[in-house]
């Protein structure tokens, strides 16, 4: 094969000859893999060949060895494994001698395949060499390779798990690094190249850290590029700066000071890219400071692995008017722009999590600026108050700020309707969403909206709602927390009145031609969905008036015509949303009896309508559609079995689902709605429920997140039918046990107990649903060769001590079922267990009133197993 | 290596309407499987707690059991048999059919008049329609016959009968009434009241559960006009002293209602589940359309008929505690009908009909007419025959 031209071909705008080469690269790959790789590293190394399909080569070179999906990814990195050692090592030495090449592209594509060998090779133990000989590199070669070394070192601390690298190496590295970085390097591509090599290199410096002199050292150097005259490489260094705020938090003490400083002048001085990097640092303590603070539960004794060192306290006479000062930068058309992010906003948003980590402290800061600039003829000033003022609103007392807003309030109604600007206008309505999202709701002690203002609220954000689409979004955020506040108000709210209105006036605006702007239509929608949600019983009869127009609106949308692409997009989160405000409608009504009757009227056609939806290929729609499919099974109760036939389809289709896994997942949510709808009626589907599920269980392709429900799943499905289970109990039984070992024990960091600790919620919610559902039928000995090692699960996880109190509640009332289902045949294995004596007595002991509850009803279920 | 983006949420909600969507979805399903559970586990309890109150002499002994439990064994505390009643209410099958057949007060046929009847008894026109249990619990009401199925399933004024946030009812809340539904008006008539606003009357006298019947079921609404939270009215019916005008009143009285006999109920008894002389109905052509058994078409058949029970040893017994003996069953019959310990079983009575003598059977004419129906849980008492006979 004549690669070079190939790869030329590969590039042509020509489709049919671009397709051509594809294929043949393909072919090429697929009958001789070690010879295509060789191909392509001797087409990298060439200095002879053009610097396009060099870069090619080695690009191909790299999708060779990773991919994204997992999956791939494990075949990929056992295929290279698995190669020649010899023409691995050809390869090898081409890449490393390809850094020293002249053509820039060359380098930079072999610095990033080499980074991948490495991630594959380093943890085997293999290429021990590497290190070594890329550190010569850095000190002999021209400054070009220098340049190309350094970065490929970057790449692979990203690549690699700081254990596999020594920590001998890791100094060498870091030396190699901080030396490149340092201001006696005369060449800017070489240092900046170290910066951001430092910056994968932070989390391989653990031991460095720890060590006063080389920590001092470290932030020296760090400190002092970020005065560099280069820009990229201050702003490199300020990124070095924002990543050890956080890694390395309870180090910065005796830095803070001069860091405040550097950064300040940033804020003040440097060019946008430098200062917002200089104003992240900030936010980065503000996320450290909250969440540690979060940890203490406010209560000082609390035990938190990290001290708060008050870092945010300390700075705020300072930092605060710094970014004050930041707000009055506002870009002309910033709102419109969805992708905007400039040093206003950085600095707003600094503020806001500021006014989080130290509460009250912040409002006499902030105030002042306000009060000076509310009502100034310049737009920016008027804005910026309002931004300030919007931004403390989370985290002070509202002690502290009602008064604030009381007297503010009025002020905001009046210039969200009359200000000229528009830019002004947006920041009003949302800064009144904080208000009422914060300030506003039965936790608030002296209510905010009163009998007296409650109409003009209402009417200034209708009126808003007809703003320009930034401003018209805002204020429908505005209404979703003004009802979300009276969601707790009893049998009669406020908003009823205006329920009406309201709801016209949402139906208006999704109707806008503008809608799709600034997400105003979802805006809407949400906005709707809330005030159905907190509607009482009195405006029971609008919701059921809604239904019949959102089902229309529904039923427009599955009208078949033939569609462009950007129509069939607009069409289908036109469709999600409808589905969405469906769903809430449906739970809505279907929560009490009498509305369920009226709405279920309704049911065949809305059925109907999510049926079609399914036609659409858009995953946000079908999970919208399930979801609400869901809702409406539990509405309709056993007659829902009318739509099986037709509806099954596309459950088994959603069971398969494992791309979208999010789909998957709501769908095994949904087989649960329709067993309790159904009860015994759903047997004729269980066949092939059972058998997708299991499935699904089995595969590795499917997201880790959808096996603990399936197993739910069981349980479910088991209540509803019985002894009918029968057949799928061996399967059944299996998937459960070989779980229940695997999830016995857990080691790893929170995220995986946490995991852990659904999958054990999942399985003992199937073993209760078994248990129940074999309950007084005369198959009830099918289940005795399980009771033993049920019982040791239990035992293994009591003994492990890291159930969460979910999985302590379910723990205990699956050892009432079985004795409950099992009586006397259990009652010597029942005895012998420590779950029937310590675990009873530490959760009949709980606080918690749902294990409380289920333990006394294992109580009572063992005494009669072992009384018979 | 590109500088990192840092750009933050600006001026948005912390989580999607949509995320909520889904959590909210996740959060009704858990509840639902919780609630599906708990169901579960109480049906278990309350069928659980019936076995063992069953004497255990007779372990599997047929479908239907006859024996009425008597009931200081049945359970002790009233309160918990409210519990078992209400959560009995939203159960199935034929275990809670059973179950729910025990539950009511049944009066006997009035054979002779009792001591002190115009001191110690109420009299009132017993409406013509379904007898049933109405239990509301949990913002919903559900009512079931005497064979335990449902009647209907419907949102009423009654404390915790309807999903209204009005902050009344706790979720303790709960009533169980003794009612006779009536087809014609859809209304159903308080004939008794069992528990009220999760308060037990079990232990209270007639005197007492009638006297608060009759305020507390005016001041909930019940007897308001059906509207969307209350599908069906309820009444209580005129009640009276057994004197001469309280009777004469009862007997010809204008009702709202067909009447369908006069039923006595004794003062100062207490609400006891199955049959009990305390109470007692009274048929005759005046005061019911139904004093004598009619067939599917409404005609009066030619022969009377009585339900009742064979017993293994073949003898025919009457639904009273203990048991009255009507007869033998020829064991020709039995094997040939593929009869079983247990069965319910027709019969007309012949010409010859039943003889009493000083208030007890003698002999009676009975002709095998086939197995009862279904969904009949008793066989008729002696005191049926006995007023068969004085017709």
């Amino acid at each position: 094969m004549e690669v070079t031209q190939v790869l030329l071909n590969a590039q042509s705008i020509d489709g049919a000859v671009r397709k051509n080469a594809e294929e043949s690269l393909k072919h090429f790959q697929e009958q001789n893999l070690t010879g295509f790789l060789l191909l392509l590293s001797g087409e990298l190394v060439s200095e002879e060949k053009p610097v396009e399909t060099r870069k090619l080569a080695g690009l191909i070179l790299k999708n060779a060895l990773d991919a994204k999906d997992q999956q791939r990814k494990v075949e990929l990195v056992q295929r290279w494994l698995s190669l020649d050692g010899n023409a691995k090592s050809q390869i090898k030495a081409g890449l490393l001698k390809t850094l020293s090449s002249p053509a820039s592209d060359a380098r930079s594509t072999a610095s990033q395949v080499i980074a991948k060998v490495a991630g594959i090779e380093l943890p085997h133990k293999q290429w021990p060499e590497l290190v070594g000989s890329l550190l010569s590199n850095v000190h002999q070669l021209p400054v070009h390779a220098k340049q190309a070394t350094l970065e490929t070192l970057g790449y692979l601390c990203e690549e690699v798990s700081p254990d596999v690298i020594d920590q001998d190496q890791v100094n060498k590295i870091l030396t190699a690094v901080v030396q490149g970085m340092s201001a006696s390097e005369g060449n800017a591509d070489v240092r900046l190249a170290a910066t951001r090599a430092l910056y994968n290199a932070l989390g391989f410096a653990q031991a460095n850290f720890s060590n006063d002199m080389e920590r001092d050292y470290l932030m020296r150097v760090v400190c002092e590029a970020t005065l560099s005259p280069e820009v990229r490489i201050r702003q490199a260094a300020f990124e070095c700066l924002v990543s050890i705020s956080s890694t390395y938090y309870e180090k910065l003490a005796p830095y803070i000071q001069d860091i405040f400083n550097i950064t300040a002048k940033a804020v003040r001085e440097d060019e946008e890219p430098v200062a917002l990097q200089a104003i992240e640092f900030w936010s980065s303590i503000c996320d450290e400071e909250i969440d540690i603070l979060e940890e203490y539960g406010g209560d000082f004794t609390g035990d938190s692995d990290i001290p708060c060192f008050y870092f945010i306290k300390q700075a705020i006479p300072a930092l605060v008017p710094m970014l004050l000062e930041t707000l009055l930068k506002q870009e002309e058309d910033q709102d419109q722009d969805e992708g905007a992010w400039n040093i206003a906003m950085a600095g707003g948003t600094c503020l806001g999590l500021v006014a989080r980590t130290v509460g009250d402290d912040i409002v006499p800061l902030v105030v002042p600026f306000i009060e000076e600039n509310i009502t100034k003829q310049d737009w920016r000033q008027r804005e910026a108050a309002t931004y300030a003022f919007g931004s403390i609103l989370e985290g002070p007392s509202p002690a502290k700020l009602i008064p604030l807003v009381n007297v503010a309030l009025n002020f905001m109604l009046s210039a969200l309707t009359k200000d000229p600007n528009s830019h002004v206008k947006d920041t009003t309505a949302w800064t009144l969403g904080r208000i009422f999202e914060f300030l506003h709701g039965s936790a608030v002690d002296s209510p905010i909206i009163t009998q007296a203002n409650c109409q003009q609220i209402v009417v200034v954000l209708l009126q808003s709602m007809k703003d320009t689409p930034n401003v018209a979004e805002k204020a429908c955020g505005a209404l979703y927390f003004l009802a979300q506040g009276y969601e707790e108000v009893g049998p009669s709210s406020p908003l009823t009145p205006f329920f009406q209105e309201i709801v016209q006036s949402l139906l208006t605006v999704t109707h806008r031609e503008d809608a799709r702007e600034s997400r105003l239509r979802t805006a809407a929608y949400e906005t709707l969905n809330e005030v159905v949600r907190c509607s009482t019983d009195e405006t029971a009869p609008l919701v059921l008036q809604l239904v019949p127009v959102i089902i229309m609106e529904l039923h427009n949308t599955v009208e078949g015509q033939k569609l462009s692409s950007d129509e069939r997009e607009k069409q289908s989160e036109l469709q999600g949303l409808l589905c969405g405000c469906l769903q809430v409608i449906i739970q809505k009504l279907g929560s009490s009896e009498s509305t369920k009757y009226l709405f279920l009227q309704y049911a065949d056609q809305i059925m109907g309508l999510f049926l079609s939806v399914f036609a659409c290929r858009s995953a946000t729609v079908h999970e919208e559609a399930m979801l609400a499919i869901g809702a409406l099974a539990y509405a309709t109760g056993p007659d829902f079995v009318k739509y099986m036939p037709e509806f099954y389809r596309y459950l088994e289709m959603g069971l398969q689902n494992f791309e979208e896994y999010q789909v998957c997942a709501v769908t095994v949510g949904v087989v649960g709605d329709i067993c309790r709808a159904l009860e015994e009626k759903v047997v004729p589907y269980c066949d092939g429920i059972m058998t997708q599920l299991l499935k699904n269980l089995s595969s590795n392709q499917l997201h880790r997140s959808v096996k603990p429900p399936i197993f739910s799943c069981f349980g479910d499905i088991a209540l509803a039918v019985g002894e009918y289970f029968e057949k799928y109990l061996m399967w059944a039984m299996s998937a459960l046990q070989s779980a229940a070992e695997l999830s016995t024990h857990t080691t790893g960091d929170d995220e995986l107990i946490e995991y852990i600790n659904t999958l054990r919620n999942g399985i003992l919610e199937a073993y209760s649903g078994i248990f129940q559902g074999f309950k007084n039928s005369p198959k009830t000995q099918l289940l005795i060769p399980y009771a033993p090692h049920i019982l040791q699960f239990l035992d293994g996880i009591y003994m492990e001590k890291d159930m969460d109190d979910v999985v302590m509640k379910t723990a205990i009332g699956v050892l009432g079922d079985l004795a409950d289902t099992l009586g006397s045949h259990a009652a010597s294995l029942i005895q012998q267990s420590v779950s029937s004596k310590d675990f009873l007595n530490e959760c009949l002991s709980s606080e918690d009133v749902m294990i409380k509850e289920s333990a006394e009803w294992a109580k009572l279920a063992i005494s009669r197993a072992i009384s018979v | 290596m590109a500088p990192h983006d840092i750009r933050r949420p600006f001026k948005r909600a912390a989580i999607s309407d949509q995320q909520k969507r889904r959590e909210l979805s996740l959060l009704r399903q858990a509840q639902n499987r919780r609630d599906a559970q708990q169901q579960a586990r109480c049906l278990a309890s309350s069928i659980l707690s019936l076995q063992s109150a069953a004497p255990e002499s007779q372990p599997e002994q047929s479908d239907i059991e006859l024996e009425t439990v008597p009931e200081a064994e049945q359970e002790s505390e009233a309160f918990s048999k409210d519990l078992d009643v209400r959560q009995a209410s939203k159960l199935r099958g034929p275990e809670v059919r059973k179950w729910f057949a025990r539950q009511l007060m049944l009066p006997e046929w009035m054979i002779d008049v009792p001591d002190r009847l115009a001191q110690d008894w109420y009299v009132f026109a017993r409406p013509a329609g379904k007898r049933c249990f109405v239990v509301s619990s949990n913002g919903t009401t559900v009512s079931r016959q005497r064979n335990g199925s449902i009647l209907h399933h419907f949102p009423s004024a009654l404390p915790a009968g309807a999903k209204i946030r009005d902050g009344s009812g706790s979720a303790q809340s709960y009533c169980i009434l003794d009612c006779i539904f009536h087809e014609l008006d859809q209304t159903y008539y308080v004939i008794d009241m069992v528990c009220w606003n999760g308060y037990s009357l079990y232990d209270c006298t007639a005197e007492f559960r009638f006297y608060w019947l009759n305020s507390k079921l005016e001041e909930s609404g019940a007897c308001n006009a059906p509207s969307h939270y209350h599908k069906f009215r309820f009444s209580a019916v005129p009640v009276y002293n057994c004197d001469q005008s309280g009777l004469h009143a009862a007997y010809t009285g204008v009702v709202p209602y067909a009447k369908d006999g006069l039923l006595f109920y004794n003062k100062h008894a207490l609400y006891q589940t199955g049959n009990t002389p305390l109470a007692l109905v009274w048929k005759d052509e005046n005061c019911s359309q139904f004093v004598i058994d009619t067939d599917g078409k409404g005609e009066i058949p030619s022969q009377q008929q009585v339900v009742l029970e064979l017993q293994d040893d073949r003898k025919l017994v009457t639904s009273d505690d203990p048991p009255v003996l009507f007869g033998c069953l020829d064991g020709d019959i039995i094997e040939k009908s593929g009869l079983h310990t247990g069965n319910l079983l027709r019969f007309a009575i012949g010409d010859g009909g039943l003889s009493f003598v000083d208030g007890k059977l003698e002999k009676a004419d009975l002709i095998y007419l086939g197995k009862s129906n279904r969904a009949r849980a008793f066989a008729d008492s002696y005191s049926k025959g006995f007023q068969l006979k004085s017709l």
